[in-house]
């Protein structure tokens, strides 16, 4: 089943931030905890779901030429609805996002699917293939948003994990934990590759 | 005085790069040769002064008096991507030099979420006019300067022995995290 495939690469080949390397900077900045990660992702999903049905609905009618500013415009009005919606039923979220959540318009990774798969695919693929990508891009928000937020404040989802004899590493809740945390995570998913790589040889 | 302050504090201590995670991915994507990692920091240090100015000027003259500040992520993005179109043409026309030099940088631009981030963030800490003229150059310099930085970094990646699975994006990060953290050594400076 096409349908099935389209959704499914989205968790192995073309897994968000770390196979694809696009769409960094919300990557590393809102996943300080992991209910930011979470509402990052789910947010970036809708858009990128939207963007994608919406783009391949009209992909007979943008012309090819100015088909960039045409993408950028769809995808700004869902970003502008998120953006209002969050505010409205989600306001401490919409806080701790802060910028990200107009930022999801120069996200690449939903730019980059409605050029590299919607614009030249029908509209079920389409939206099977946003709803994977989407969600395995949540999944990797909320992973790397658990690494950080476990050891760099000891705490999972808000509540304590280790007791209060445990001294966090501050390190992994700034700025430059979010490099090397992404960094190493790359690094064990290329180790773990080329090992299963070595076993089928 | 206030303005050497916000200057120092957007080119370093709050570097848009290192410390606000804004345009990362050309950051990863322009910095493995130096001559790449200058024509892109010039390109954004051009193109992110001039968006800031005329975003933050629409914001002011039409949005808030039409009261239509909930559009303002649309009415930017469309400042932005006209702006890079016509940077593009203009310098086509009048300084072809300096096209040839930066040409293949301004579409990657439009998203940039760096010069989109920078006229968010002019507006959202509401500078008045000269603040802003100042805040925009001074943190597209603090972005080209981490990425010149981080360029000359890389380009030693080629010679060094690296593990087969850290090579390029992996090792590329956690170098990022080793500048950032020298970077918010200068957080005692305010």
């Amino acid at each position: 089943m096409r349908i099935v495939k389209e959704f499914g690469k989205g968790f192995t080949t073309h897994l968000a931030p770390f196979r694809l390397v696009l769409g960094l900077c919300p990557v590393l900045a809102v996943t300080t905890t992991v209910a930011n990660g979470i509402g990052m992702g789910l947010a970036a999903t809708f858009v990128l779901i939207c963007s994608n049905v919406m783009v391949s609905l009209l992909r007979r009618l943008i012309p090819g030429k100015v088909r960039i500013a045409c993408f950028i415009v769809l995808i700004a009005s869902f970003v502008v609805i998120v953006e209002l919606v969050m505010k409205a039923f989600f306001f401490g979220l919409s806080q701790s996002l802060g910028i990200f959540i107009p930022l999801i318009v120069v996200n690449c990774v939903i730019l980059g699917r409605a050029e590299a798969f919607a614009a030249r695919n029908p509209v079920h693929l389409a939206a099977a293939d946003g709803l994977g990508i989407g969600l395995g891009f949540t999944l990797s928000l909320a992973l790397i948003g658990a690494i950080r937020e476990v050891l760099g404040q000891g705490t999972f989802l808000g509540h304590g994990v280790f007791g209060p004899g445990f001294e966090p590493f501050a390190f992994l809740a700034q700025a430059p934990g979010a490099f090397v945390a992404l960094g190493v995570l790359l690094f064990v998913m290329n180790a773990y590759d080329r090992f299963r790589s070595r076993m089928r040889a | 005085m206030d303005l050497i302050l916000l200057a120092i504090n957007a080119i370093l201590v709050k570097n848009i790069l290192l410390m606000q995670y804004l345009g990362n991915c050309p950051f990863l994507g322009t910095s493995k040769r130096m001559e790449t990692a200058l024509g892109m920091g010039m390109a954004v240090i051009f193109t992110l002064t001039l968006a800031t100015t005329i975003t933050w000027v629409v914001h002011r003259a039409v949005l808030v008096p039409f009261k239509l500040q909930y559009m303002q992520t649309i009415a930017f993005i469309l400042v932005i991507a006209a702006l890079v179109q016509f940077v593009e043409i203009f310098m086509k026309k009048t300084l072809p030099a300096l096209y040839l030099s930066l040409g293949i940088f301004l579409p990657l631009i439009t998203t940039n979420c760096a010069v989109f981030g920078a006229a968010l963030l002019s507006v959202k800490n509401d500078y008045d006019f000269v603040h802003m003229v100042v805040f925009a150059p001074a943190s597209a310099t603090g972005f080209a300067l981490a990425l010149v930085l981080f360029a000359g970094l890389r380009e030693r990646f080629r010679v060094a022995h690296i593990p087969g699975a850290l090579q390029d994006t992996a090792i590329g990060l956690i170098t990022a995290g080793l500048m950032s953290l020298a970077f918010l050594g200068f957080k005692g400076m305010t």
